[in-house]
């Protein structure tokens, strides 16, 4: 690390090969989360829409 | 129990006598993607030489796949499977059978059909002896593993496609060493142990997969 | 005997809800910092390899990301046998809960290896024995996957996809097998990376702390994700309708 970020960033002429495996998984690790988080608040959207039909039903 | 076993047999041989055309496109198929290969690739005899054993073999995997919705679809739409699940015979002895008959009319045929097809890929008299004999002893259980597939996904919208999904990558151990087999004997170093670890495919394959195929048709018709 | 008691109270999906959640935030947690510290350390603590310069620096992910596609595939194959056996929903759920994380730790492992043989080995992909298994084990999450998901009946899917994963376990020993006989026929020039770069203790220490990371991470996802299995499978449900979560 003695040689500032832009010779960090190089990776000694391997940039394209250790940034591309950590960036596509930094991508995927970061897109996966987001991917369940839309999963649960669909589903919640749609429990409290049958809660709500529900309770109009009975009233 | 193993009158139970020949009965389903006979029976399912004298199903597929009356409807022909559903093996003959199995093996057409066959004879179709095995032809296609030099028209893609060029009729350069020592090249075709080199890529019999894969062609042949990852043919013979498509064709067996391919015919695999039939094996449990006619008797789960006419509800004769239903009484096999309620028969006193263990049903996976019944499976057997069943994959059995389904491998005399669709694997057999191609068996035979396939030094035939070799003289077109120039091969020599050893080699097609090879190569019929692992495909003899290599394409029973391919229908063995693949009747696992086939009771998963039975009467599934796209159950075609997502068998091959299923069970293509189940394959790939009999596909490695059914053309390895072939192609060791063609370059002289004998197929011996590709052979026997073939053989034991078969026999593992014929132990477990009509359990699990068994179970899976439970499953799937309850 | 009580013991035994309160694991079986957490097999109902009401139960195991809130207790997910929790085990969720932990992991979700303990992967961040452990995250931070494997990719600190994999930057700025590892030593340059003499053979493979920085290149090498991808075996944090890949190695780690390999790992967990097989871990993760016999754990939701004992889910899916416990599920086929004792008929409880909730091990059938983690099973699905898995498969996609299983599926995207193949994919990382894949696409890590594809990046480290390019400068290695000169070819973005070889017909190594290893990754040809590991592209095998993505076909069968793939396929998994692909059956839960054409299957409308949830008890069908269940227990049609745990016959698969079964399958799929005693298979696995076998492909692998067969892949490394056929590699070893086919290969002219070995192409080994481990063998010559001994891996020095700093490294292995980052690599065990990115293992570690990446293993909290998919509990962490697999556990959110099963909150959402159990949310959609048991809409009807009274306990469902009367969480807090839920906006009247």
């Amino acid at each position: 690390m003695k040689g500032g970020v832009s010779e960090f960033f190089a990776m000694g002429g391997y940039a394209l090969y250790v940034w591309g495996s950590f960036g596509a998984t930094a991508l995927l690790m970061i897109a996966e989360p987001l991917l369940v988080r839309q999963r649960r608040k669909a589903a919640l959207q749609r429990i409290s829409r049958l809660v709500r039909i529900k309770s109009e039903q009975q009233s | 129990m193993f009158s139970a076993f020949r009965i389903i047999v006979a029976r399912d041989l004298l199903l597929a006598m009356r409807r022909r055309s559903d093996v003959l496109t199995t093996l057409f198929f066959f004879v179709i993607v095995v032809s296609l290969f030099p028209l893609g690739i060029g009729p350069e005899l020592n090249t075709l030489r080199l890529i019999a054993p894969g062609v042949f073999w990852v043919a013979a995997l498509l064709a067996s796949m391919l015919a695999l919705e039939k094996l449990f679809f006619v008797d789960y739409q006419d509800g004769s499977l239903e009484q096999m699940l309620l028969a006193p015979q263990p049903l996976s002895v019944l499976v057997l059978g069943k994959v059995l008959a389904h491998w005399l009319v669709t694997g057999l045929p191609l068996v035979l059909l396939s030094p035939l097809l070799g003289l077109q890929y120039d091969l020599s008299t050893a080699t097609i002896a090879v190569m019929m004999f692992t495909l003899l002893i290599g394409t029973p259980a391919l229908s063995l593993i693949g009747a696992i597939g086939a009771a998963l996904t039975l009467g599934i919208r796209g159950g075609g496609v997502l068998v091959s999904l299923l069970v293509l990558p189940l394959y790939i151990p009999v596909l490695i060493f059914g053309a390895g087999a072939v192609e060791a004997e063609a370059s002289g170093l004998g197929g011996a142990g590709h052979l026997s670890m073939l053989g034991a495919i078969l026999l593992l394959s014929a132990l477990a997969a009509p359990l699990a195929t068994a179970a899976a048709l439970r499953i799937s018709a309850e | 005997m009580s013991g035994r008691l309160s694991f079986y109270r957490f097999s109902s999906p009401a139960a195991f809800y809130p207790l997910a959640g929790a085990i969720g935030k932990v992991s979700a947690l303990i992967a961040v910092v452990l995250l931070a510290i494997g990719l600190y350390m994999s930057f700025f603590v590892a030593p340059t390899d003499y053979k493979q310069g920085e290149g090498y620096r991808i075996i944090f992910i890949h190695v780690p990301s390999a790992w967990m596609s097989m871990f993760i595939y016999l754990v939701m194959a004992f889910w899916a046998g416990i599920g086929l056996v004792f008929n409880t929903r909730l091990s059938s759920m983690m099973a699905q809960a898995l498969a996609p994380t299983g599926a995207i730790m193949t994919f990382i492992a894949l696409w890590t290896g594809a990046f480290w043989g390019k400068p290695m080995w000169g070819a973005w992909w070889v017909w190594d024995a290893r990754l040809t298994s590991e592209l095998i084990l993505f076909f069968l999450y793939i396929g998994f996957i692909a059956l839960q998901g054409s299957i409308d009946d949830t008890r069908r899917a269940d227990r049609a996809g745990a016959v698969l994963l079964l399958v799929g376990v005693v298979n696995i020993p076998i492909i692998y097998f067969s892949v490394k006989w056929w590699n070893t026929l086919h290969q002219g020039a070995t192409v080994s990376v481990t063998e010559g770069s001994s891996m020095s203790t700093i490294m292995l220490q980052a690599m065990l702390i990115m293992t570690f990371a990446f293993w909290a991470y998919s509990v962490a996802v697999a556990m959110y994700r099963v909150r959402s299995i159990i949310l959609e499978r048991e809409k009807d449900t009274r306990w469902v309708s009367e969480l807090p979560e839920v906006r009247r």
